[in-house]
């Protein structure tokens, strides 16, 4: 009965914001292999915690306020007059603590071993690469022609275990979207492996976790787990060919970006092959830009492009110099590409 | 003094602060007037209170940084700081809550009262001791000297690499922190060595190493703590600045180099620092209990080896930091285990302290208040931190506020409530006031309150995904109530520290005279006059017992209450030609040898602001000006090591 009292007393704690829904980095509710077995362990010992503190809570009070012989009451003896004694409370209180912490630390081991390796070989790799302040996203396919970059939108299939490769390419990051899995530090140098599998289609938001810089509070991430067609046809979009650009406009557009943005940008099949920022093939196909920033319309992507660093202080996006015809024209040519 | 006596007897007599003796105590004992008996003295209480009060307006500053913070995440989007502003803070904040303040006031208290405590009449090294503080003064200015110019450290207390590196951070602002931690751990070194050198060989006679308070254990297994721990860190914030400004590739991966090395070094280092700055604040606590509980602690034994093995134990978990760092499973396995294990001592000492309130008759003071609260709030930090040793489930909690939450349980309830209790219970010992009992009690329950309005509510913003060290976040993630209620909080409870210190100065003026022993509490400080007088103990006392001052009151049948065998504190070893006190053995306390100890001296200054120029030197890359100040420094030790007639020492004679 007192553990139930207790996960409700903990529902309680946290209802002020514990609409599910309104809480996409909560993992108090979680969706996947990989993680529900942890949340279930968590709940656990958030329960064992809360009442360990309500019953050392409870002995504090009693003590404190325990009707005392009045007798005892003069001020000069001593409550107690000899050295010793009241052991018992410390052999039956950290007798029942030592107990209560091997069951812990058992439950502790088999979950760890449950949520190290995946029920079956993941059948999909994403390799991950964290920059200050996004995540560039790489699909390896069986054949080079199906492999394809992306940026800080993942896609999976439900219901299958997808593993990834978390590389840096500068300082420390941490790969989070806490519904899905836990942490994995992305470190320069190594290569750290994490899998999870989501269960229930939907997107989930993920943030780095690891103090990597001043916008280290605009790195989020998003996945969207989808049905096996779904993300069958995303890929088959992703690896199409962007279309050529068919107004003047448009074509100026592409111009002003082979100019301005091509250093750091790609686009694949247009002969631009900058690496520093996120690739844009198929850049409406995301539903936020600079890494979950800013919602993806025309009228953020504009005010991005004419002065990053106002949106996102600290950014390596520099301002670009270009007049309003040509912030339009570069506008309107990247939102064709979808 | 021209002959050098070889052999000696004490003197055994009877001798108050009124005596012919004590006369010739404090001449020999006193400080020099004015301005230059200041920065010369070496007198433990004086170094100690310098301690307390530079770590306390530590803790103003890094309050108010606090304050800060907490305004701007009081609501989703604000821009009251920058990103770069809140970096600096945010890590300012840590640096001196950690380094500035935690450690530094429990060396204050120590520093204070453990020859009081032991029945001496000074550490071990006074010179040392001063040469501790000045550095640490010095250091502490040094970590501010960039934050001033808009240009401190800005990466986080723990500074992981490769945003260390010159390549992403350009600016002074990680060599400050670098030097500045290299300078630092000189003071903390030299501090441990003079505790554990002054446990072992300066307690008085009688005060066998079982009689020892429990505060004594605690900063003991503290300084053995820091001397194998510090090294880590200094070696770890010397290559990195070796990696910044001399080309090396310590922590370069592109060059072979690993940025996981600097994560091993730092939290070798790290996790036990965590229990030096709390394992002496439980000392705190267990000592002033029996007090105000009318009783003996329970548990004394217990209580002493819980505070070891906890230390022990802490060298063995840094990994837990370190879960979500791609480590092999079978080895976060065992030191998630480890870290589940520090339960068992926490809680032999939580049980011990709730027998001894639970079989004792509390006295509601001030001090008692803060013992007794911060039981509950080691306890809440003790359960998250079991909560996150669980690996998988750490990989969710660390680096969220639950984390911010559980540190500051720990930091907060284990440290700093134990020590403004501490201050309530000393503060009559070290001023001759008492403070204040009716505003104390307001600033218990504002502090209390607003503690946990403050702390509690981060846990749930742990639990809804809210990482730390992050400026601002959207709105939309459920984050925005419950940070307002942490701010709400934390003014309230910063409110609270604001009456504790109004209490202090109000009590400095017109706190009403206290006598000796005002708690009527059992331990040797309370022996002395309060303030006590500046040579300590107009004889050293003989000890006894545990509890040398309760002996009267306790159990007639207890081996200590024999007449033969009763502490002393009215006769005892004279020790009244210049500046002495008595040398004994470790284990039983022997007297062994009558210690000649220095007089006050210039070179601890001398040194620390030589050290420091040097630490300048390499800051502002002047050879020069290092070169300069590292010749400055030797000669400053051939000075202070000088030989002198007068520290001549030979074992008293047992004839």
């Amino acid at each position: 009965m007192r553990p139930r009292i207790a996960m409700l007393c903990c529902g309680l704690l946290a209802a002020p914001a514990a609409t599910w829904a309104e809480t996409p980095m909560s993992y108090q509710r979680t969706f996947g292999p990989a993680v529900d077995p942890v949340t279930r362990l968590a709940w656990g010992l958030g329960t064992v915690s809360l009442v360990v503190i309500v019953v050392i809570g409870v002995l504090l009070l009693g003590s404190l306020l325990r009707r005392r012989d009045a007798a005892d009451g003069d001020s000069g003896q001593l409550a107690v007059r000899h050295d010793g004694g009241g052991m018992a409370w410390i052999y039956v209180g950290s007798g029942i603590s030592l107990v209560v912490l091997t069951g812990c630390m058992v439950w502790t081991l088999i979950v760890t071993a449950a949520v190290a390796r995946p029920p079956s070989p993941p059948l999909l790799t994403v390799q991950v690469t964290a920059s200050q302040w996004w995540w560039g996203l790489r699909y390896q396919g069986a054949q080079p022609d199906r492999t394809f970059t992306t940026a800080n939108e993942i896609h999976i299939p439900v219901g299958q275990p997808i593993r990834f490769e978390l590389a840096s390419a500068d300082v420390v990051h941490s790969f989070w979207i806490p519904q899905l899995a836990g942490k994995m530090d992305v470190i320069p140098g190594q290569t750290n492996v994490l899998w999870l599998q989501a269960n229930k289609p939907g997107t989930y938001r993920g943030q780095c976790a690891a103090y990597c810089g001043v916008q280290h509070a605009h790195m989020a991430i998003f996945l969207v787990a989808e049905s096996a067609q779904d993300f069958a046809a995303w890929q088959n979009h992703q690896l199409a060919e962007t279309p050529m650009p068919v107004s003047d406009s448009d074509r100026r557009g592409e111009e002003v970006f082979q100019g301005h943005c091509a250093v750091c940008h790609t686009i694949r099949g247009t002969g631009s092959a900058g690496h520093v920022g996120p690739d844009l093939t198929h850049l409406m196909t995301r539903g936020t830009i600079a890494a979950g920033l800013l919602p993806n319309t025309p009228g953020t992507l504009a005010a991005w492009i004419a002065n990053p660093g106002s949106l996102k202080p600290g950014t390596h996006m520099p301002a670009q110099v270009l007049s309003g015809s040509e912030l339009k024209a570069v506008t309107s040519y990247l939102t064709t590409l979808n | 003094m021209t002959t050098v006596e070889s052999d000696r007897a004490p003197i055994i007599a009877t001798a108050n602060d009124q005596s012919m003796s004590s006369a010739a105590l404090l001449r020999s004992w006193e400080a020099k007037p004015g301005i230059g008996g200041w920065l010369s003295t070496v007198d433990h209480k004086q170094i100690g209170i310098r301690y307390v009060v530079t770590a306390f307006l530590f803790l103003i500053v890094g309050g108010l940084e606090a304050l800060t913070m907490r305004l701007q995440l009081a609501r989703p989007n604000q821009t009251l700081l920058t990103p770069e502003q809140y970096s600096q803070i945010f890590t300012m904040h840590g640096i001196t809550m950690i380094f500035l303040y935690a450690l530094p006031v429990l060396s204050g208290f120590s520093n204070y009262l453990w020859p009081l405590l032991l029945g001496s009449r000074d550490m071990a090294f006074p010179r040392l001791n001063a040469l501790s503080y000045w550095v640490y003064l010095f250091a502490g200015i040094f970590l501010y000297s960039s934050f001033v110019f808009g240009k401190g450290p800005d990466n986080g207390w723990f500074n992981y690499v490769p945003y260390a590196s010159l390549t992403y951070s350009p600016g002074p602002n990680i060599d400050v922190y670098a030097l500045g931690m290299v300078l630092y751990g000189i003071s903390t070194t030299v501090g441990s060595i003079n505790f554990i050198v002054t446990l072992v060989h300066t307690r008085a006679p009688g005060m066998s190493i079982n009689r020892v308070p429990i505060l004594v254990w605690g900063t003991l297994t503290a300084s053995v703590g820091n001397l194998l721990a510090v090294p880590a860190v200094s070696l770890a914030f010397f290559m990195l600045w070796m990696d910044r400004q001399v080309g090396t590739h310590f922590f370069d991966s592109s060059a072979g180099g690993q940025p996981m090395l600097w994560q091993h070094l730092f939290w070798m280092f790290g996790h036990p620092w965590v229990y030096a700055i709390v394992l002496p604040a439980m000392g705190i606590v267990s000592d002033g209990l029996p007090t105000f509980c009318r009783r003996p602690l329970v548990g004394y034994t217990a209580v002493a080896l819980a505070t070891v093995t906890t230390m022990v134990l802490g060298f063995g978990v840094w990994v837990h930091h370190m879960f979500a760092s791609g480590l092999p499973i079978l080895s976060l396995s065992f030191f998630g285990a480890a870290s589940m294990a520090i339960v068992v001592p926490s809680s032999v000492a939580v049980f011990a302290w709730l027998a001894t309130i639970w079989t004792g008759r509390p006295v509601f003071t001030t001090a008692f208040l803060y013992f007794a609260g911060f039981i509950l709030l080691f306890v809440i930090g003790g359960v998250s931190g079991f909560m996150t040793a669980a690996v998988p489930v750490d990989w969710q909690l660390t680096r969220t506020y639950f984390v911010v939450a559980h540190l500051h349980y720990v930091i907060i309830g284990i440290n700093v409530f134990p020590v403004i209790g501490g201050v309530y219970y000393w503060f009559p010992k070290v001023t001759g006031r008492l403070m204040k009992e009716g505003l104390g009690k307001w600033s218990f329950w504002v502090m209390f309150l607003g503690f946990n309005v403050a702390f509690f509510p981060m846990h749930i913003l742990g639990f809804l995904g809210m990482p730390r060290q992050i400026y601002t976040y959207s709105d939309g993630l459920g984050w925005g109530t419950p940070n307002l209620i942490v701010t709400i909080g934390a003014f309230v409870f910063g409110g609270g520290i604001l009456l504790f210190f109004i209490n202090v100065i109000l009590s400095l003026k017109h706190g009403a005279p206290s006598p000796p022993n005002p708690w009527d509490a059992a331990s040797l400080e309370w022996s002395t006059a309060s303030p006590p007088p500046v040579y300590n103990f107009a004889v050293i006392p003989i000890v006894a017992s545990r509890y040398p001052l309760w002996e009267d009151k306790m159990n007639e049948d207890d081996g200590a209450s024999h007449d033969s065998n009763r502490s002393s504190v009215a006769a005892g070893m004279l020790l009244d030609q210049g500046r002495e006190t008595i040398g004994t053995t470790l284990l039983d306390a022997e007297p062994d040898v009558i210690l000649r100890m220095p007089g006050d001296s210039y070179s601890p200054l001398l040194a620390a602001l030589a050290m420091t120029a040097a630490f300048v030197g390499l800051l502002l890359h002047s050879y020069l000006v290092f070169g300069i100040a590292f010749l400055l420094t030797l000669l400053t030790s051939v000075l202070w090591l000088w030989p002198q007639l007068s520290l001549y020492q030979r074992e008293p004679s047992h004839e």
